[in-house]
This record gives C-alpha cells, sequence and structure tokens, in this order.
C-alpha cells in the first residue's frame, strides 16, 4: 500500500497532467478550426477546443482552487451516473430520429427537400445514436458499475474514468454533426472519418485500460462472467475499429479520407466489422449487463456456470467467422460465402447459452414477472435475444437468404434484437442503476414502468411483424415471373406495396419513443429525489443497497 | 473447502463463488443445447465436404458437389434466355409491322415491353404511362415526334437531346432570357397562343401577338401553330400542354423555352427489348 503522501503527490501530479492534456487538446482543436481546409472540420475544431477548454477550466479549478480533498476510497460511481444519464437522453434522441426516417420512408415529403434533413443523413445519425449513444453508454456505465461492484474495488484512475465517459460524449456529438454536414467515409455503421476514429481509438484505449486496472485490483478470488463478456466487447470492438476504418487522409487538415481497401475485400472487411459490431457491442456487451442485472435483481444465482464457460468460449470464437453472410450471392467468393454461413449457424446454441442461462435464472423466482415490471423488462429482453439469434443462423442459409436479402425482413430482424433485447436490457438496467447510485428508496414509479413496458412491447411487435410481411411480400414481388419469363412487378410497384407496412412500423415506432419519455419523465422524478408514489409495490432490491432492509420490502428511511 | 452450498430453492449445489451477492448454480450443460451444438457442427463439417469452402494457398476446398455460383448463374440466363428464344429470334428477324400482325409475337411483346416499361420508362412517364408534367403522356394520340410504330422506335433508340450521335434534338429559343423579344411583346404572344386552343385571352393583345408569332414561331410551329412532327415541335392548338396551359406556364415556356431529355435506349436494352417496347407504346392507344 503507498502511504498517504505519495497518494497524494500521485494525485497532484495526475491533475497536472490531464490539466496539460486538456490544454493540448485546445490547441489542437484550435488548429483544426484556424487552418482546417474544409468547413466541416474547422467546425469540428472549434467544437474540439471548446470541449477541452470546458475540461481545462474545471482541471484548473479542481487543482488549485478546491480546498477539499476528494475521498477515493469508495467505489468511483460519478461517471456511472453521467454515463446512466447520457444513455437516457440519446435513447430518446436516437430513438426520435429513427421514427422520424421511418415516417419519410413511408412520406417523402419529410425530407424537407434540405441536405441537412435528408434520410440519407439522418439514417447514421439514427444508427450511431441508438447502436453507440444510447447502448454505448449504457455499456459504459453497467461495465464501470459492475465491475467494481463484482470485483470489489474502486474503479482504476482518478481521471481516466472520466475522460472515458466526456470523451466518448465528445466522439458522438463529432459524429453525428458531421452526419448531418455531410461528412461520411460511407461505411455502414462506420461512417465518422478518420480524425473522429482517432479521437475514439484513444477514448477506447483509456476504456481498456480504466477496466484492466479495475480488475487487477479486484478482491475477488475469480473473475465473474459478467466482466469477460464486458472485455471481450472492450477488445474485439478496438481490433474491428482500428482494421475497419484503416484510411488515408487526403490532408491532414481536411475531412476527406480513402479507405485502404477497395473492392470486394473492402465489403468483406465492411462486413467482417459490421457482424461483429453486432456480436461483439451489440451481444457480448449486453450479455455482461445481463449476466450481472438479471440474477441481482431476480436475487437468485445464475443458472449454470458451466453454461457460461463453454457458451462464452464458442461465441467468441465463432461470431468472429460470421460477416460473410451479408455478401450472400455477391462477387464475395463461393469459399467465404460457405465459411458464413455455416459459422452463422453454429453460433446458434452458442447464442441459446446465454438466453438459457438469463431465463433459467428466473427458476424459483418466476412470480416475480407479475409483480416487478423490471424484472419482466429483463426477461423479455431475454426472449427477445433468443428469437434474434434463431432468426439471424436462419436468414444466413443461402437459400433464405436469397429470399431475405436486401428486404425489409432485415430491418425487422435487426429491430426485434435492436428494440427488444439491447434496448429492453438496457432500459431494465437503467431502471436497476437509478436508485442504487442515487441513493434512493426505489424508482419514483413503478406503475410508469409497466406503463413502458406495455406501450414498447406492443410498439416492437407492430414494428417487427410489418417488416416480416412487408419483407416476406417484397422478396416474393422481386423473384415473381410470368408464363413467357418476364418479371411480374416492376421496382416502383414493390415499393408502392411496401407503403402500408413503413406507416405501420412508423407507428411501432412512435410507441417506442412514448415508452422512452416515459422513461425520461421517472428517471428524471428519481434523480431529483421525489419521493415514490408506489413505495409499497416496488421489491426490496429496488432501493439502493445501503436503504434496503434485510426483508420484506424497503425500509422508509437509511438503513445505515 | 466446507461442504458446498446447497441452493434452497432448487435443491442444486452452487460454485461456491460469490460477486456481490450473486452466486452461480454448478448445473451440468442442458443435453439438448449439447446435442444441438453438436447436430450443427457436424452438419456445417458435412456442408464443407459438400460445398466450396477452405481456402488454401493458391486455391480453395471445391467441394464434391462441385457446386460454383458463377456457373449457376449463367446456366439460369442461359435457360431464361433459351426458354424465350423462340420468341425473340423472331421478333429479331421480323419489322415492328410484321410483331404487331403476328398474335404471338404480339402477346409476347406486350407482356415484355410492359415489363421494360416498368423499371426503365415508369419512373418518368408513369406507371401508367399517363405522363408527369414535363413528360409526355403516352396513351393519347399526341405525339411530339411521331406516333407510328417506326417513329416510336427511332425515339427510343436515340432518345431526346440524349448526347446519341442520330438523337432527336431542337432548340426553341428562349424569348425572355435571351431577350429576343420585349416582356410586354411575349405577354402579347401569350395571349395568341392561348386564343389557338380557344383560351381566354385578351383579343387585341392576340391580334398583336399573332403578328410577332409570324415572325418568331410559326418557322417551327407552323403558321397555324399545329406544329410540326419533323422537327418535333408540339400541335398548339389541341389544348394540351406538357407544361401547363396557364397563362403563367405558357409566358414561362416562352421566356425560358423548354428542353426535355429521353435517354437513348439503344445499347442499354436488347434490340429486341427495344422493339418489344415500341410495339407496347403503340398499342396504349395513341399510336398511328
Amino acid at each position: 500500500m503507498k502511504s498517504n503522501t505519495q497518494a497524494i503527490a500521485w494525485g497532484a501530479f495526475s491533475d497536472i497532467l490531464a490539466l496539460a492534456a486538456a490544454i493540448g487538446c485546445i490547441m489542437l482543436g484550435l488548429l483544426f478550426a484556424v487552418a482546417g481546409r474544409d468547413e466541416a472540420i474547422a467546425f469540428h475544431g472549434w467544437v474540439f477546443a471548446a470541449a477541452a477548454a470546458i475540461a481545462a477550466v474545471y482541471l484548473f479549478k479542481y487543482t488549485f482552487e478546491s480546498s477539499e480533498t476528494s475521498d477515493e476510497t469508495g467505489y468511483f460511481d460519478g461517471p456511472v451516473r453521467v454515463a446512466t444519464i447520457a444513455t437516457v437522453f440519446w435513447g430518446v434522441v436516437g430513438f426520435l430520429v429513427g421514427d422520424l426516417i421511418a415516417w419519410q420512408l413511408a412520406y417523402p415529403v419529410l425530407n424537407f427537400d434540405l441536405p441537412w434533413t435528408s434520410f440519407a443523413r439522418l439514417r447514421p445519425v439514427h444508427t450511431s445514436a441508438v447502436i453507440f449513444a444510447f447502448g454505448g453508454n449504457a455499456l459504459l456505465a453497467t461495465s464501470f458499475y459492475v465491475v467494481q461492484r463484482t470485483c470489489r474495488a474502486r474503479l482504476a484512475g482518478r481521471w481516466s474514468p472520466w475522460f472515458v465517459i466526456w470523451g466518448y460524449q465528445l466522439f458522438l456529438v463529432l459524429a453525428a454533426s458531421g452526419y448531418v454536414l455531410g461528412v461520411t467515409q460511407s461505411k455502414e455503421y462506420a461512417e465518422p472519418e478518420w480524425y473522429v476514429d482517432l479521437w475514439l481509438t484513444l477514448v477506447w484505449v483509456v476504456y481498456l485500460l480504466v477496466f484492466l486496472g479495475t480488475l487487477a485490483r479486484r478482491k475477488e478470488p475469480h473473475i465473474y462472467v459478467a466482466n469477460w463478456f464486458y472485455l471481450a466487447f472492450i477488445v474485439t470492438v478496438a481490433m474491428l475499429h482500428l482494421v475497419n476504418n484503416t484510411a488515408l487522409p487526403v490532408s491532414f487538415l481536411g475531412a476527406k479520407s480513402y479507405v485502404v481497401f477497395g473492392g470486394v475485400q473492402d465489403a468483406m472487411t465492411q462486413w467482417w466489422y459490421g457482424h461483429n459490431a453486432v456480436g461483439f457491442f451489440l451481444t457480448a456487451g449486453f450479455l455482461g449487463m445481463m449476466y450481472y442485472f438479471v440474477p441481482k435483481r431476480a436475487e437468485r444465482p445464475v443458472y449454470s456456470y458451466r453454461l457460461s464457460i463453454v457458451h462464452f468460449w464458442s461465441l467468441i470464437f465463432l461470431y468472429i467467422w460470421a460477416g460473410p453472410h451479408h455478401l450472400h450471392y455477391t462477387a464475395l467468393p463461393d469459399w467465404a460465402q460457405t465459411l458464413g454461413m455455416t459459422f452463422s449457424v453454429m453460433l446458434w446454441m452458442p447464442s441459446w447459452g446465454g438466453m438459457i442461462n438469463g431465463l433459467m435464472t428466473l427458476s424459483g423466482a418466476w412470480d416475480k414477472l407479475r409483480t416487478d415490471p423490471v424484472i419482466r423488462m429483463l426477461v423479455v429482453s431475454v426472449a427477445f435475444y433468443g428469437m434474434s439469434t434463431f432468426e439471424g443462423p436462419l436468414m444466413s442459409v443461402k437459400a433464405v437468404n436469397s429470399l431475405s436479402h436486401y428486404t425489409d425482413w432485415t430491418i425487422g430482424h435487426v429491430h426485434s434484437g435492436a428494440l427488444g433485447w439491447v434496448g429492453f436490457v438496457s432500459f431494465g438496467a437503467v431502471y436497476c442503476l437509478v436508485p442504487w447510485l442515487w441513493h434512493r428508496k426505489g424508482l419514483y414509479s413503478q406503475r410508469l414502468v409497466e406503463w413502458h413496458f406495455w406501450v414498447s412491447t406492443l410498439g416492437i411487435l407492430l414494428y417487427i411483424t410489418s417488416m416480416w410481411v412487408s419483407g416476406i411480400l417484397q422478396g416474393l414481388m422481386w423473384r415473381a415471373y410470368d408464363s413467357l419469363g418476364f418479371l411480374e412487378y416492376s421496382f416502383v410497384e414493390t415499393v408502392e406495396a411496401m407503403h402500408p407496412f413503413y406507416i405501420i412500423r412508423a407507428i411501432g415506432g412512435l410507441l417506442f419513443v412514448i415508452g422512452s419519455l416515459l422513461m425520461a419523465w421517472n428517471i428524471w422524478r428519481t434523480v431529483r429525489g421525489d419521493e415514490p408514489v408506489d413505495m409499497k409495490d416496488q421489491p426490496r432490491i429496488a432501493a439502493a443497497p445501503e436503504l434496503r432492509g434485510s426483508s420484506g420490502a424497503a425500509l422508509p428511511a437509511a438503513a445505515e | 473447502m466446507a461442504k458446498p452450498e446447497i441452493d434452497s430453492v432448487t435443491g442444486v449445489e452452487t460454485t461456491g463463488h460469490e460477486w456481490d451477492g450473486i452466486k452461480e448454480l454448478n448445473k451440468p450443460l442442458p443435453k439438448w443445447w449439447l446435442w444441438v451444438l453438436y447436430a450443427s457442427i457436424i452438419w456445417s463439417v458435412a456442408y464443407w465436404i459438400a460445398m466450396p469452402s477452405w481456402p488454401l494457398i493458391a486455391d480453395y476446398t471445391r467441394g464434391v458437389l462441385g457446386y460454383s455460383q458463377r456457373t449457376v448463374v449463367a446456366k439460369s440466363l442461359e435457360d431464361a434466355r433459351a426458354a424465350q428464344s423462340r420468341f425473340l429470334d423472331r421478333i429479331a428477324a421480323a419489322d415492328l409491322a410484321g410483331i404487331k400482325a403476328d398474335p404471338e409475337l404480339l402477346q409476347f411483346s406486350l407482356a415484355g415491353g410492359a415489363a421494360a416499361f416498368g423499371d426503365n420508362c415508369a419512373p418518368c412517364h408513369g406507371r401508367g404511362a399517363q405522363g408527369a408534367i414535363g413528360y409526355p403522356n403516352l396513351n393519347d394520340d399526341v405525339w411530339l415526334w411521331g406516333g407510328t410504330l417506326d417513329d416510336i422506335h427511332k425515339t427510343l433508340n436515340v432518345g431526346i437531346r440524349s448526347g446519341h450521335p442520330d438523337t432527336r434534338d431542337n432548340a426553341m429559343p428562349a424569348f425572355g432570357r435571351d431577350q429576343i423579344l420585349e416582356p410586354a411583346q411575349i405577354s402579347d404572344v401569350t395571349d395568341y397562343v392561348l386564343s389557338l386552343s380557344g383560351g381566354e385571352a385578351n383579343a387585341e393583345a392576340a391580334a398583336r401577338g399573332k403578328e410577332i408569332f409570324a415572325e418568331q414561331c410559326a418557322a417551327c410551329h407552323g403558321e397555324d401553330g399545329k406544329g410540326n412532327i419533323e422537327l418535333g415541335s408540339p400541335n398548339l392548338t389541341d389544348g394540351l400542354w406538357l407544361y401547363g396551359g396557364s397563362r403563367n406556364e405558357i409566358a414561362d415556356s416562352i421566356r425560358n423555352s423548354r428542353a426535355g431529355v429521353m435517354p437513348a435506349w439503344e445499347g442499354r436494352l436488347s434490340p429486341e427489348t427495344i422493339k418489344q417496347l415500341a410495339v407496347f407504346v403503340h398499342s396504349l392507344g395513341g399510336g398511328q
């Protein structure tokens, strides 16, 4: 153990280092702002410099003006709180933009004939906002929370966790504003240009170091399964990001760059990235979340330790091969398509291992589904996970893919995973986390969680059923021939046939947005410290750990 | 180590680990899960043996079934062509009138023309060929460049202002933009043009406009304003307007001219398909 003076000296050293880094970032931002070759990069230079300046002012005040000495003994939850709020904020933004573009598909006039509001620019805003902003912040928040609790160790680093959280928000702002301004490298889910990619790389490496550092100082003999998944997510996403974004900037001060790969190699790299973004960001990361919050909320042991080991390693090993199934019947060589398809099929059971462990953890506690909407949300998310991870291998089979590819079926599949699995498991985690993090006795209103659950579930069902019907209809129309060998339908006719389903989908999306607004309201009231309106209905576990009684409902006051 | 703890609800022992209150049961893998996993692996291995799968240094394992996506596509294209060749060979040999006269070829051409029209022409001319502002209606008997089978066939081949060496082309002057006529004169001509199709027009202005028309417009549109198919100049007396027949729209056409574009389909669609399209469009109602 370090002595107290040594700790203080280290603290001062890292304060100065952080301040110096912030000042360096201001300079870098100003360089781009003043000397940038195009408006977009100059604008981003200003944003970057402004963010760094705010950080520098805060660090300066903290280092030289603050008299209080910080307590570095307990859990480090400030960054977790910020990321939790950011999850809710970006979630609402991402769902809103998603629903807007859903209406645009039904009524193109909603593009408003402006470049900034066109579908082409808003679509990546939607995908990045829900995957990286909503999902990413949920993963940051929960991974930082879970790794501390399951290691019984404070988060490593003094400023690093803060840097990870705020640096990630800066990345999101740079990415989203770039899309609206037309800055893109045209790689799906990897649209940000080279300078934004570099910034994310830095943030991500620090994230990895913080996570590893916390694991290293753990006071538990074993590493909990949730942390394996989180670590796999962090490491693999780093690798995917670096390889897929290998690009040469045209100029050091310009936004434009060219990806080093070309043709089918580029397509293969892109979908190796794209599919593993699904596998390691949206699956492995969120399985980590599931492995903590489901047993914690249900207050039951995880169903099978062995299953968690076997399905973890088989999932990690098999997922990385499955990307080529996005390129069936293209210029991709036959052998790569075969491998993509077979590995996707073999992936079915490893994926379902997570579902079994999630659902069966409820054994002995199924009655809680009736009384606790939070656990219901978590369990339904696992059910959606199971459904999408069956549908995925099915769609990767070439014979099925020849019908489903390029149709709305794919969109429906993605959203049953995104809304049902990623969305619900994150909502469940947020509903757990907020009272725990803000030392509340429970949520402001459990009844609002009920409403959120039912409104969103209805929305998801409308979304995925309409996309199944329209996708299969679309696929069948495309391949319909008349007796003389001519196509039965023109492309325009197939688009017209989609119109009613696009409206149903947009209504489903609207319900999902409404659900998220209910959540935002509920979280806001809980954070603000309003007295819960239905405390008697909330389970003991809803309260912050220090406010839980030993049995029955949560105690009305702090038990400490 | 102490005796393993037993979970009281399930009666299963735990692994003895605990993290923040979370324990794990020491349950074996579900049997059905393991067997389905094995089955999917066995199926995959069988698939690898049958199909192209593993990359080698300069080649890949071809699979015992000898499957190749390229061969399959080439074969299905070949089959489709063979199935239609009975008709296509005769269409290639026949002239347009001959196709129209042969009931079998006519039926084939109408089906093929409709399919080609839907994917290539409908975006501008509309799914029912009803046209839109700037894009002619193909159901009526008003034709800018002629409505016989041969005229339509030529328009399809060479396009209009398409860049094709033989493209159909003409140019109406922009009388206002290029300051050939004064605004007042344009207004007068507008009245005259409106009067040609019985529209509401100021008689005095129309009389003045008539003189200007004779000087500036008649060369292409004819003394009587009935247009000239040789030049692609529209008939102004039929009350049908490609760019709208309101006073403002007509005045705008005179001021700024109009020059719509249609692509040349020669080289983009097969000669047989273009013939089918010509027959299809001719049969829509206005063919001459």
